[in-house]
C-alpha cells in the first residue's frame, strides 16, 4: 500500500530506533504526551514501546473524543433515538459506549432505530432514502471531523432536507492540551502533536506551547517510522534545549492547514462558553455547537433533551491518568471493576482510549513477562 | 450427570447481538449458560464438534446455523456455507461427513425461485464435498421473523484414522499453520451489504477443506495437536480459546499471515483487523515440530493449499495469551473481540 | 479522530465535481472532494481519506524527502565520528 507500507520499512525503522537510542542516552528520563488516540492507537498496534529504550515514556493524552464525551450527552442523544420515527446514525467507535440505560447498540436489541454509518454523508443519505422518518447523526470528533459534519448540513441544506439533524458533540484540541498543561502535577518534556487534526487547523495554533510553555511540539504521521521520526527530531529539540512547533508529516499537514475545511466549520458552527469533557471537567470554549443559521439542523433544539449531569464514581481515576499522573494500571478499578467489557470510566470505553488500549495489548504482557522472572 | 438445578453463571439481563457474534460474549453464554445447564459438570474443552461412542465405535457429531444477509453474494451463498460449514467443522474435528440433515426456518413471502437456488447449491456443495443430506425439516414463520431463510445442519462422520485432536496436547514449541489467506468472507459480505459505498474484486473463501485436511493427516498425523476453522471472529478468536484451553501462549509472526491487497485495503479503510474477520474456507492447525515441514509442504502442494503458512508458535509465555510480533521488534497482544468487529474512525 | 487512509484518484464523477472514486491496493470507494475547493485534485493525485472526505493532498515530493531524510540518518553523525577519531582537533 503506497504512502503506507514505505513508512513500515522494517530496516528504516532499525535504524530510527538505533538513532533515538543514541540520542536519549542514559543520563535523562523523557516525558512525552501524544495527545491524538489515532496516536495511541498506532503506539499499541504497531508494538513501538518495545522497540523505545526505557527512558522514553510516552504518556497517553486525551485526543480520544469517545472517551472524553459524557454519559449524560449519550444518553440525550438516546433519548432521541427513542422518539417516534427517528433513526439514531453513529460511528461505529460510539456504538458500544455505555449510557446510563445501556449502549446505541443494547438499545438496538431493544427495537430503537440504531444504525452504524462510515461518513456523515450516510447518514444524509439514509435521510433522503427514508422522508417519512428524522434521521439524526450523533456527531463526535476533533477538529478531523468537523468539517465532514459542517460540510454535511451545508449539503443538507442547500437541497431544502427537512427530515436530517446533527447532535453536535464536536470538541477542539488546543484547550484539551491547554487543560493539561495547566494541571499542577502534570510533568511533561514535550509533545507529539495530532497529525490528521493538524491537516485541518494547521501548525500555527502550536505556537504558544513552544513558546510559553517552552515545551518541543512535532506534529507527526501515524506510521510506525512517523512516530519515530517524530521522537528523534523532539530528542534533538529536547538535547539543544530548543522549544519550537515542527512538522514530522509534511506529505499531509500544511503549515496554514485547510482553509476550506476551516471556512466549512466557521459557517455552520460556533464555540459553547465551556463543555464538559469526561475525566478533565469543564473546559471553556473547547466545544462547538451548531450556529443559529443551521438552527433547524441543531438536534439539541428540534427535540427536547433531559440535559441531565452523569457523573463518574469518584474511585475512577481518568483524570489522573489522562494527565500522566497514573499509569492505567494504578487506577484502582483498573481490570476489576473497569475493564472494557464493562468500562465505567472514560478511558476504558473506547478501544483507544489509554485504559483500553493498555488492557487490551499491553497489561498480559507485562503481567507474563514479571511472573516469568519470578520463576 | 446433567441436572436442571446445576448453577448457571451468565448474568447478562438480555440477548444481544454481541452474543452471536463468536467472541467474549458468546463464549460467556455458552460457557455460563448452555454447558452448566446441557453438558454437565467440567465437559472439558469445546470444542467444534463433539466424540459419541457407540459400543467402542466413536462418531463425531456437529450442528451450525447459517444466519446471513445477503443470502447471496460473490463466491458462494448460504445453501453452500450450510454444507461446508459443518463439513469443515467435523473435518477440523479429525472426522470425515458421512450425513448432514438439514433444518429449515422459512419466512412467509420468500419467492419460491430463491429458495430453489439456495436448495440447488446446497445439492451440488454437497456432492462437491462428498457427502449426503439424508433428511429434512422445514418451518414457514411470518412474514418478518425470519431474514428470508435461516438454515441448521447437522452433521455426522465417522473418525479420520492417524490424528487426534485435542487442546491439552499442544506443548511450548508447536508450530502454528494456517491455511491461507484470511479476511476474504467476512468482507465479502460487508461489501455485498451494500451500505458502505465500497468495492473490490473479492469473493467468500467458501469451500470444504476436508481435502486439505486429509493431506496433512496423510503427511503429518501424528504430529496434529489441533485444528480449527476459524469462522466468525476470526482467527483471533479460535486461538485465543486454545491459548486458554491449553494454558500456553501463541506468538504469531505478522508478516507471515497471508492477507489478500483488497482484504488489507479494505480493513485499513474500516479499521478492521483481518485477524478478527471470519472465514468459511480455511483453517488452523498446530503441528509438533518434527512434523511442521512435511505438514506445510503438503498443504502447499495439494489443491487450494498454495497459500498455506506457518504463522507462529507456541511458547510458554505470554501464558493464556495470543501476541503477534513485527519484523521491527514491536508486539502486541491480539484479544478476543467483545461482539462483531466495528468499524471505527478513530 | 485519527483514522485517515490514502488513496489514488481513479475517477472525478461527470455530474459532481465533489464526488470522486478512490482506489486502496484495489478497493473502491466513493469520496468527497468538498474539503479541497482551494487545491482541487486530478485522477492520478493521492488524497487522505478521513469519513468519506478527502482532507488533504499528499505531497510525494514530500513523501520522498522525508524518507530520504529516514536513510540519512547516523549518516551525517557517523562521519563526524570517525573525523573524530582521527584526532585532528588535537592539532592545533
Amino acid at each position: 500500500m503506497r504512502f503506507v507500507d514505505e513508512f513500515r520499512e522494517p530496516e528504516l525503522i532499525s535504524k530510527t530506533a538505533e538513532e533515538i537510542r543514541r540520542l536519549a542516552g542514559r543520563d535523562r528520563h523523557y516525558r512525552m504526551m501524544e495527545v491524538c488516540g489515532g496516536h495511541t492507537h498506532a503506539i499499541y498496534r504497531f508494538g513501538l514501546k518495545d522497540i523505545l529504550p526505557e527512558n522514553i515514556e510516552l504518556i497517553h493524552g486525551p485526543g480520544c473524543p469517545v472517551c472524553v464525551l459524557p454519559m449524560g450527552r449519550i444518553d440525550d442523544g438516546l433519548a432521541i433515538a427513542q422518539e417516534p420515527d427517528v433513526i439514531f446514525a453513529a460511528f461505529g467507535d460510539m456504538m458500544r459506549v455505555p449510557g446510563t440505560q445501556g449502549s446505541p447498540l443494547e438499545h438496538k436489541a431493544r427495537g430503537v432505530d440504531v444504525r452504524i454509518v462510515y461518513s456523515p454523508s450516510d447518514a444524509l443519505k439514509l435521510a433522503r432514502l427514508n422522508p417519512e422518518k428524522h434521521v439524526m447523526f450523533f456527531a463526535i470528533g476533533f477538529e478531523t471531523t468537523g468539517p465532514s459534519t459542517a460540510l454535511t448540513m451545508m449539503r443538507a441544506k442547500a437541497e431544502g432536507i427537512g427530515n436530517f439533524s446533527v447532535f453536535c458533540n464536536h470538541v477542539t484540541i488546543i484547550p484539551a492540551i491547554r487543560a493539561i498543561l495547566d494541571s499542577p502535577d502534570m510533568r511533561l518534556d514535550a509533545f507529539i502533536g495530532p497529525g490528521h487534526v493538524s491537516s485541518v487547523i494547521g501548525c500555527r495554533p502550536y505556537e504558544w506551547i513552544a513558546q510559553n510553555e517552552r515545551k518541543p511540539i512535532v506534529v507527526s504521521g501515524f506510521e510506525p517510522l512517523d512516530m519515530l521520526q517524530s521522537i528523534v527530531m523532539l530528542l534533538r529539540q529536547l538535547r539543544a534545549g530548543e522549544a519550537k512547533v515542527e512538522n514530522q508529516y509534511k506529505r499531509v499537514v500544511p503549515w496554514e492547514g485547510n482553509r476550506a475545511a476551516l471556512k466549512a466549520m466557521a459557517e455552520v458552527f460556533q464555540l459553547r462558553p465551556y463543555f464538559e469533557w469526561r475525566g478533565l471537567g469543564f473546559i471553556s470554549q473547547s466545544a462547538l455547537r451548531i450556529n443559529d443559521k443551521y438552527a433547524k439542523f441543531d438536534a439539541e433544539q428540534r427535540f427536547e433533551v433531559p440535559g441531565i449531569r452523569v457523573t463518574d464514581p469518584k474511585a475512577a481515576q481518568c483524570g489522573e491518568v489522562l494527565k500522566g499522573v497514573l499509569k492505567p494500571h494504578q487506577c484502582k478499578l483498573f481490570g476489576r471493576e473497569c475493564t472494557p467489557e464493562h468500562p465505567v470510566g472514560a478511558l476504558m470505553v473506547s478501544s483507544e482510549g489509554s485504559c483500553a488500549a493498555y488492557h487490551n495489548y499491553e497489561h498480559r504482557k507485562a503481567v507474563t513477562v514479571s511472573l516469568s522472572s519470578i520463576a | 450427570m446433567v441436572s436442571d438445578f446445576a448453577p448457571t453463571r451468565f448474568r447478562d439481563p438480555q440477548i444481544d447481538m454481541a452474543h452471536g457474534a463468536g467472541g467474549k460474549a458468546s463464549r460467556k453464554l455458552v460457557e455460563g449458560l448452555f454447558a452448566p445447564l446441557l453438558f454437565g459438570a467440567a465437559p472439558g474443552p469445546l470444542g467444534d464438534a463433539a466424540y459419541v461412542d457407540f459400543d467402542g465405535t466413536a462418531v463425531a457429531i456437529t450442528t451450525d446455523s447459517f444466519v446471513v444477509k445477503p443470502l447471496s453474494f460473490p463466491g458462494g451463498s448460504i445453501g453452500e456455507l450450510a454444507v461446508n460449514g459443518t463439513v469443515n467443522d467435523l473435518a477440523v474435528s479429525g472426522a470425515k461427513a458421512e450425513a448432514l440433515v438439514v433444518s429449515y426456518v422459512l419466512e412467509a413471502g420468500l419467492p419460491t425461485p430463491i429458495l430453489e437456488g439456495e436448495v440447488r447449491a446446497m445439492a451440488k456443495a454437497a456432492r462437491d464435498a462428498g457427502v449426503r443430506i439424508a433428511a429434512g425439516d422445514t418451518k414457514v414463520v411470518e412474514h418478518g421473523k425470519a431474514d428470508q431463510m435461516y438454515v441448521t445442519t447437522t452433521g455426522i462422520g465417522r473418525l479420520l484414522h492417524g490424528v487426534n485432536v485435542d487442546p491439552r496436547s499442544v506443548r511450548v514449541g508447536d508450530r502454528i499453520l494456517l491455511s491461507g489467506p484470511i479476511g476474504d468472507h467476512g468482507i465479502t459480505i460487508l461489501l455485498a451489504r451494500g451500505e458502505l459505498d465500497l468495492e473490490a474484486d473479492l469473493r467468500s473463501d467458501t469451500r470444504s477443506v476436508l481435502p486439505l485436511v486429509e493431506s496433512l493427516i496423510r503427511a503429518a498425523g501424528p504430529g496434529i495437536r489441533w485444528m480449527r476453522d476459524p469462522t466468525r471472529g476470526g482467527a483471533a478468536t479460535s486461538l485465543n480459546e486454545l491459548a486458554r484451553d491449553c494454558g500456553l501462549g501463541m506468538v504469531l509472526f505478522e508478516d507471515q499471515i497471508p492477507v489478500r491487497d483488497t482484504v488489507r485495503g479494505a480493513c485499513e479503510l474500516l479499521g478492521l483487523d483481518p485477524l478478527h474477520i471470519a472465514n468459511e474456507g480455511q483453517f488452523l492447525a498446530v503441528v509438533s515440530p518434527e512434523y511442521a515441514d512435511a505438514a506445510i509442504n503438503a498443504l502447499c502442494l495439494a489443491p487450494g493449499g498454495s497459500e498455506a503458512q506457518v504463522i507462529g508458535e507456541v511458547r510458554e509465555q505470554p501464558a493464556g495469551t495470543v501476541l503477534v510480533t513485527t519484523l521491527y521488534g514491536g508486539s502486541r497482544i491480539l484479544d478476543m473481540l467483545v461482539g462483531d468487529p466495528l468499524p471505527r474512525i478513530c | 479522530m485519527c483514522l485517515a487512509i490514502p488513496g489514488r484518484i481513479v475517477e472525478i464523477a461527470s455530474d459532481n465535481q465533489d464526488s470522486a472514486i478512490v482506489d486502496v491496493v484495489g478497493v473502491r470507494r466513493r469520496i468527497d472532494l468538498g474539503l479541497l475547493h482551494d487545491d482541487k485534485p486530478a485522477p492520478g493525485d493521492w488524497v487522505l481519506i478521513h469519513v468519506g472526505f478527502a482532507m488533504s493532498k499528499i505531497s510525494e515530493q514530500d513523501a520522498a524527502d522525508q524518507m530520504s531524510t529516514l536513510r540519512m540518518l547516523g549518516e551525517i553523525d557517523g562521519a563526524m565520528r570517525e573525523v573524530q577519531g582521527y584526532g585532528l582537533e588535537d592539532v592545533n
